[in-house]
């Protein structure tokens, strides 16, 4: 099986560090990993990309131009990317910074989760990238909870460890809102 | 997790990674993105290991540093990308000229002149044409994984010891900057020669010189054909490459480096809709594979080049495929937003067919 998902926001939103995480946690399931990422030359504010495949055997082509899943965390990447996801597949968006002017994606999944709020309201908006790749788990079981939250300490640098827990905070969060979500 | 050592890092950090698991002993370079990963890990690394790393003035004095280095017959290294890698190329003339090894990774970036950062294939010719003066060659190997990143860099540097002539990893700023997972593969046991013209120091013995300057009656002459024995003996030995596919393709696409990579899921989805499509991978671009372009071309006769230039490398297919193929070449010059991607190439796949 290749699972591949694209992550979109600005800088400073911790795209890349997403994209990491979901590879790690990939790696601890023993696949095969590639992370392409893609940003501008602005530390804070320009936009970031990232593109992960995963799968057991050969991970192929590290571009992927129609995503099965694509997380899209603010309005520029929603408007730019959305529409890019493929049939049948899923697009998870950050409903506190996206307007989707009651908008769907003809024959995909538009999973509108609040991502910063959820981040906020545990006590850092820094933490809207670990809501999303929670939520990208459970939407679409292509990583299980349990590795996510193993991959934290090979995602983050020891000094951050200690953040662990606030983090997998985050994760189950972003995780919960999914399946609320679908039932809604 | 496999009881293998696994490591999730960027194509440029595989690339230290390997210098040091091959032995180098010296680093010299300048930074430039997009292969600065490579300097900043080595500053940190090599001198844990007893190896020296210096930051050069510029990326000229870092390949004559190679040079030098090299002349006293240790393992030394550079790496640069576009500008920094044509300030190199009178050193690598003088390295050739030398029949000194050496390894230079050119992590190709956009050009002409300072160009941008994004990924490009511009620099094929550059690379396994000679870029610098005087007609030589050196040995051009061209990665497609973070782990051929590693592979083929150690691979570099016992070429380069065996042959006698500089080696050149080519890869680009997608390899350089993506991350996957790798397998940290020791060094290969190879029987190298000794590097008996080393110039070390006499101590009284025998006096060696290392030199491309010929002067004499005929002697000039006498290295270039010298030279090109052994440019003919690399490509009857060392000549590699990867087919997927290829047994019972109608159609085959060839592509080096990441190119490939898109082109291989490109040929899988093309494969899924019952197209005979196959691909061929350069994986040593000098020496070229010539033989086995010649061989493949003689059942399939349908040829799609794919780069990320106007097209270089879909001059050496032209040459080496059999004259009743037809080589058709779908290029994407370097710029933000120019990768293809797999659907692209797939559509292209589908007009040649």
């Amino acid at each position: 099986m290749r699972y591949d998902v694209f992550c979109a926001g600005y800088g400073g939103q911790g795209v890349l560090l997403a994209g990491n995480l979901l590879s790690y946690a990939a790696i601890r399931e023993g696949k095969n990993v590639s992370f392409f990422p893609a940003y501008g030359v602005e530390k804070r504010g320009g936009a970031a990309m990232c593109t992960v495949v995963f799968a057991d055997g050969d991970t192929g082509s590290p571009v992927v131009g129609e995503p099965s899943v694509s997380v899209i965390l603010n309005q520029l990447s929603f408007d730019k990317y959305a529409a890019k996801v493929k049939l049948g597949g899923i697009c998870l968006i950050n409903s506190s910074l996206v307007e989707l002017d009651g908008g769907a994606l003809d024959g995909r999944e538009l999973l509108a989760v609040p991502m910063n709020q959820i981040a906020i309201e545990l006590g850092d908006v820094r933490m809207v990238n670990m809501v999303a790749c929670g939520a990208y788990a459970a939407a679409t079981n292509a990583l299980a909870m349990e590795s996510l939250q193993e991959a934290l300490k090979d995602a983050l640098p020891e000094r951050n460890h200690k953040l662990i827990p606030a983090n997998i905070k985050a994760i189950q969060a972003g995780a919960a809102a999914v399946f609320s979500a679908r039932k809604a | 997790m496999t009881a293998l050592k696994r490591k999730f890092v960027k194509g440029n950090e595989a690339v230290a990674m390997a210098a040091i698991e091959a032995g180098v002993q010296c680093y010299f370079g300048y930074p430039i993105t997009p292969q600065s990963d490579i300097p900043e890990y080595l500053s940190r690394e090599l001198p844990k290991v007893g190896g020296t790393f210096i930051q050069v003035e510029s990326e000229i004095g870092a390949i004559n540093m190679v040079l030098g280095a090299s002349a006293c017959g240790v393992r030394a290294m550079t790496s640069s990308s576009g500008p920094g890698i044509s300030l190199k190329q009178e050193g690598i003339s003088y390295m050739a000229g030398s029949e000194l090894p050496g390894v230079i990774v050119d992590i190709m970036r956009s050009g002409p002149g300072l160009g941008g950062i994004d990924a490009s294939q511009a620099d094929y010719h550059q690379a396994t044409k000679g870029g610098g003066h005087g007609g030589y060659r050196i040995i051009v190997l061209a990665p497609n994984s973070g782990q051929e990143m590693y592979d083929l860099t150690m691979l570099a540097f016992d070429l380069s010891d065996q042959y006698r002539m500089p080696a050149m990893v080519l890869a680009d700023s997608v390899l350089g900057q993506m991350k996957e997972s790798i397998v940290l593969n020791p060094r290969p046991t190879v029987d190298l020669p000794a590097k008996g013209w080393a110039v070390r120091g006499t101590g009284g013995g025998q006096q060696n010189v290392v030199k491309s300057l010929y002067l004499g009656d005929g002697e000039m002459e006498k290295f270039h054909w010298k030279m090109h024995a052994r440019y003919q003996e690399l490509a009857d030995k060392e000549s590699r490459w990867e087919e997927y596919q290829t047994a019972d393709a109608e159609l085959i696409v060839t592509a080096f480096g990441c190119t490939s990579r898109i082109a291989r899921t490109a040929v899988e989805m093309a494969r899924a809709e019952g197209i005979k499509v196959g691909l061929m991978r350069p994986v040593t671009l000098f020496p070229f594979p010539k033989k086995a372009y010649a061989d493949l071309s003689s059942h399939c006769k349908k040829w799609l080049t794919i780069e990320l230039s106007t097209g270089q490398m879909v001059d050496d297919v032209r040459l080496a495929v059999a004259r009743d193929a037809e080589v058709a070449f779908y290029g994407r010059p370097p710029g933000a937003g120019s990768l293809p991607t797999p659907e692209e190439l797939f559509a292209q796949i589908k007009k040649f067919c």
